[in-house]
């Protein structure tokens, strides 16, 4: 076992092994790698970190293959997190997402790295944010996050990147309307990939008319999102996409004058409300797990004899050493 | 409660060479992802050195290697003799697909640790992998 400052130093020098495995280590939740990414902080905030969200099937991970061919031909590193889904059913996946981007495989400017979505009690978020740390530090200076586009923790994870590409596909229809929920709000780029498929005249004002209703949003100069066409598996509309991102990245820095999120503090309180949630949870669940009295409260409310509001209380407030709310 | 704080078992399914039968690797893959292992698939036409890139920059604990159209004694090796070169030997390597039987102990003896052959129960090769192969600590 390597020490926490050798680790430190193999991630920040590039090692692939050291920075794999402290992605791992994030993964799978093990308490000594926080140590670690305590030390690599001050390595961190040079990437630009872009997400890539949408639907299954709309060819999110075709996508990212051309961007990292166009990055790549640009002369900038590339690190990729691709984000699958875990089976509720036995906690496995099947990650996939590589199988399109394998011919980076070999190259050493990319770091491909697929992650499942597991069952992270507010972590995946937490989990993704610090393995785009990692890569971030061992010198990636573009980072794409790859999700499937379903669930309000997808959504935090892309609230992550500096830009936001939604893609969608024509005649997904009533999807559209989804995508409102939420959604629609974190995207900076929408992308309707597979455009020579019928429909995408539809689906592109359907867009603009989504856009447009929020109008008073886009006024005095602030970014209003561009809807872009592209067939990605011919590498069409990718180089309009990468400028597109470009622009983004300039208004960015227009407004905020720096682009390291750690110079914003409205970014910077979200990420520590976060991490203070998460460490809170954490701490106090493991607690109560390894000392039984979860498991105790549990079954007094199957038994009857409880009810989860008294024992959420009795769990939690001694260990929090406030007073009864009462 | 999910607390993750347990090591889950990765695994690397890939088809090496030049074959383009996927059907065993896959049906191989969703045994594993049921058997509650994260399966990263890595498509098809993989050169030995590409495969060992891969589950390197993914840390798995195990690569499952399938191959049906007999370059098995070149390719199987050789993802072994990769991942030494990298000093990353503590990935192990097993197989599976047309392997003749007198193949077996050359690719034992070359640092491969198992080889199923077509019709081997899905649960006996689960059951091998979580016997053998522990994930890393």
């Amino acid at each position: 076992m390597p020490s926490t400052s050798e680790l430190v130093e193999k991630v920040v020098s590039g090692d692939v092994r050291s920075v794999a495995r402290v992605i791992r280590d994030i993964d799978d939740g093990i308490p000594a790698v926080r140590e670690v990414l305590k030390a690599l902080y001050p390595h961190t905030g040079k990437a630009y970190v872009i997400g890539i969200t949408g639907a299954p099937g709309v060819g999110k991970s075709t996508l990212v293959d051309q961007m990292i061919g166009h990055l790549r031909q640009q002369g900038k590193t590339v690190g990729v997190l691709a984000v699958d889904p875990t089976s509720p059913f036995s906690g496995g996946a099947i990650l996939g997402d590589r199988v399109r981007m394998q011919r980076h495989s070999m190259d050493e400017g990319v770091f491909i790295r697929s992650l499942a979505t597991r069952g992270h009690f507010g972590g995946l978020t937490q989990s993704t944010r610090s393995a785009i740390d990692v890569l971030d530090a061992m010198g990636k200076e573009i980072v794409i996050v790859e999700t499937v586009g379903v669930g309000q923790d997808e959504v935090d994870v892309v609230r992550s990147a500096h830009t936001t590409v939604i893609c969608v596909i024509p005649g997904m229809g009533d999807d559209i309307q989804a995508i409102k929920a939420g959604i629609l709000e974190v995207g900076d780029i929408f992308l309707i990939n597979k455009a020579d498929r019928e429909g995408s005249d539809k689906t592109l004002s359907d867009l603009r008319l989504m856009i447009d209703m929020d109008q008073q949003k886009y006024e005095s100069g602030t970014w209003k999102p561009p809807i872009l066409k592209a067939q990605a598996v011919f590498d069409q509309g990718v180089t309009e996409l990468l400028e597109e991102i470009e622009k983004h990245a300039g208004y960015l820095r227009s407004v905020y004058g720096d682009l390291r999120f750690r110079a914003r503090k409205d970014k910077v309180r979200e990420e520590l409300a976060e991490m203070v949630k998460n460490r809170l949870v954490e701490t106090v669940l493991r607690g109560l797990t390894e000392s039984g009295e979860f498991e105790e409260a549990a079954e007094a409310i199957v038994r009857g004899d409880l009810d989860p509001y008294t024992a959420s209380d009795d769990l939690v407030l001694p260990r929090l050493s406030l007073p009864d709310p009462e | 409660m999910p607390m993750e704080r347990n090591r889950r078992l990765r695994v690397m399914v890939a088809k090496p060479g030049l074959d383009g039968h996927d059907r065993g690797a896959r049906i191989i893959a969703r045994a594993f992802r049921d058997a509650g292992f994260e399966v990263v698939y890595s498509g098809l036409h993989q050169t030995p050195e590409e495969i060992v890139h891969a589950a390197i920059q993914e840390d798995v604990d195990l690569i499952g290697l399938s191959s049906l159209a007999g370059a098995h004694l070149y390719l199987f090796p050789a993802v072994v003799a990769s991942l030494r070169g990298r000093n990353a030997e503590d990935i192990q390597v097993i197989g599976g697909g047309i392997i003749p039987e007198e193949d077996i102990p050359k690719l034992k003896k070359a640092g491969i640790r198992e080889i199923f052959n077509p019709g081997t129960p899905l649960d006996r090769i689960v059951a091998w992998v979580r016997q053998n192969v522990n994930p890393k600590e």
